[in-house]
């Protein structure tokens, strides 16, 4: 909520603007001018002494060896990957109910669900598509579920060649 | 006909074209032997950080004119969210600016709050507050790696990274994106912050403060940073207000309008901070208070985090979020200035029109002036500092 209250803390300050450019014209005598130089090239050391510093604490390195770590490589738990149904564990059925939440919550018409009648003729899933070309990750379907039967898989290489291969059908036949 | 007179047609008139010199213009047309040319920089050029597309009138290596050409990127936003609701319109904020995706969602997510008088825990304002800074730093930090690599510096750019990426993982960890993250719903967050958030800020407050050192090192002390931006593209005060600048760049020319202080959202006014402004207003003033921001955020960060309650990280949630009819604004400081919301409501689930007022868009228009008079090499750190984001001018 917006507040009305004024914030008086803390100030403005002007920046400072370092030595090396004067600001407005120059007029260098022969000693500003080799001082100049001097610190001119002094900075420049100094920023290599900092790569230099790197260079022999390699311990300081944060780089992933990206492709060759792909085995050990483990994405967050909150990672938001392509959308995957969540099964129950002891049947192996899917969660879901197929009452179309997720797929009005969608911005994008990513899901398309459908539903047929089990012998009992009850209301169950028939058949889960899910266009991963149009999807923007954005999670909205997973909050509007009240049974947590979809989640965001921890997929993340995630390209393909050809834009058919984008449509996935979670659950149900094949075409 | 005198001989200033002939000047001054010839420059009105030249092959029954009208021309137009703008102020600024420093070498007298009658005392050069050159033509003018027309130069297309982009839309797929390094330095424009994007599809920025600029059409320079040059003289030999001076610019004369600049004239951005837009909509490379324009998808119509502003249109989609009109047949969006208004949680969908959440996730479509996140691709105006993406490097302030959180700032652009609390926009949002703020006016909702206003039309529906929805109240926000004290977790989720400490949240919110958190999480937009640590943004913020993120953002200065690729903008400062991007800047050494237009000028040359391809080191600035991988150290940059370096402490970004400490930024991301908390990013990602929190809400599973790194950069349409679509977080922030009204009310709060789709979900809480996990048990490490708190001691990976602390671990990148801790970072941060040898690191900022280390970028002086290699750049803010650097003699040709210097000699490359100072008394470049300097945009007074005046000028900065008449083309409606915000955030760093307005502040850069003098002027101390911070949202944050003027017009507090969140919890903003109870947290200490400087409001750093620039002196000169050329593109090293732009790029000091950058860099003195991210310390100022530093500063809220430590606060935030010594005084991180528990509690609910989110208020009642709605099954749907119909605005009454009316309308409703709501601003934020963002990485790049002042974002503005507008929804026209109409009281349905969908906004009947929804508006953006972007920074970048008004930042860029006040590129001519900057660049005008200077060198084409000159118009990379006036780019640069300008810090102008496509998507968000596009939109």
């Amino acid at each position: 909520m917006k507040t009305n209250a004024k914030n008086t803390q803390g100030r403005v300050r002007p920046v400072e603007r370092g030595e090396f450019v004067p600001d407005g014209q120059a007029h260098w005598s022969l000693a500003g001018y080799l001082t100049h130089l001097a610190n001119g090239c002094l900075s420049l050391v100094k920023g290599m002494g900092l790569t230099f510093g790197y260079f022999v604490h390699p311990g300081r390195i944060v780089t992933q060896q990206y492709p060759e770590n792909r085995e050990t490589l483990a994405m967050f738990p909150r990672f938001r990957g392509r959308l995957a149904l969540v099964t129950d564990a002891a049947s192996g059925a899917p969660l879901c109910t197929a009452c179309g939440m997720c797929e009005k919550a969608c911005p994008n018409g990513t899901i398309s669900i459908l539903a047929r009648r089990d012998p009992a003729n009850r209301k169950v899933l028939g058949r889960y598509l899910y266009r991963f070309s149009q999807c923007t990750l954005c999670n909205l379907c997973v909050e509007s579920c009240a049974f947590g039967a979809i989640r965001m898989a921890q997929d993340f290489e995630l390209a393909a060649y050809d834009r058919s291969d984008l449509q996935l059908v979670l659950y149900g036949k094949e075409d | 006909m005198t001989e200033q007179q002939a000047g001054l047609a010839d420059d009105i008139l030249e092959n029954g074209v009208a021309m137009t010199v703008p102020p600024g213009f420093s070498i007298d047309r009658r005392e050069r032997h050159t033509d003018e040319y027309f130069l297309n920089m982009g839309p797929q050029h390094p330095s424009t950080h994007g599809v920025l597309r600029l059409m320079l009138r040059m003289d030999g290596e001076n610019v004369l004119e600049v004239v951005p050409h837009l909509g490379y990127i324009h998808r119509g936003l502003e249109k989609i969210g009109e047949n969006q609701t208004y949680l969908q319109n959440i996730h479509l904020t996140d691709r105006l600016d993406y490097l302030s995706s959180h700032m652009n969602n609390l926009a949002l997510c703020l006016a909702i709050e206003k039309a529906m008088g929805i109240g926000v825990p004290e977790r989720a304002e400490y949240i919110r507050v958190m999480v937009c800074e640590l943004q913020r730093i993120q953002s200065h930090l690729l903008w400062w790696g991007v800047l050494g690599m237009d000028l040359g510096a391809i080191t600035s750019f991988l150290y940059g990274f370096k402490e970004r990426e400490m930024i991301t993982d908390i990013f990602e960890e929190m809400c599973g994106a790194r950069l349409t993250m679509n977080f922030f719903r009204p009310g709060g967050s789709f979900a809480d912050v996990p048990d490490t958030f708190i001691p990976r800020v602390r671990a990148v407050i801790e970072k941060m403060k040898t690191a900022i050192d280390e970028y002086d090192t290699l750049l803010t002390n650097n003699v040709i940073m210097h000699l490359r931006t100072k008394g470049i593209g300097v945009l007074p005060a005046k000028t900065a207000l008449a083309h409606g600048c915000s955030g760093p760049v307005l502040r850069g020319s003098g002027v101390a309008l911070d949202v944050r202080r003027s017009d507090p959202y969140s919890i903003y006014h109870r947290f200490s901070f400087d409001i750093p402004v620039g002196t000169v207003g050329d593109c090293f003033d732009r790029y000091k208070v950058r860099m003195e921001e991210m310390r100022q955020s530093l500063r809220i960060l430590e606060a935030a985090a010594a005084s991180f309650p528990g509690g609910p990280y989110r208020s009642k949630k709605y099954a749907s979020y119909n605005l009454p009819a009316g309308s409703y604004y709501s601003q934020v400081e963002t990485a790049r200035g002042l974002l503005g919301v507008y929804i026209e409501a109409d009281g349905g689930p969908k906004p009947h029109r929804i508006k953006y007022r972007s920074p970048s868009f008004a930042n860029l228009s006040a590129l001519n002036d900057l660049a005008v008079g200077h060198k084409l090499a000159d118009l990379v750190p006036i780019i640069a500092t300008l810090d102008v984001l496509i998507p968000d001018i596009d939109r």
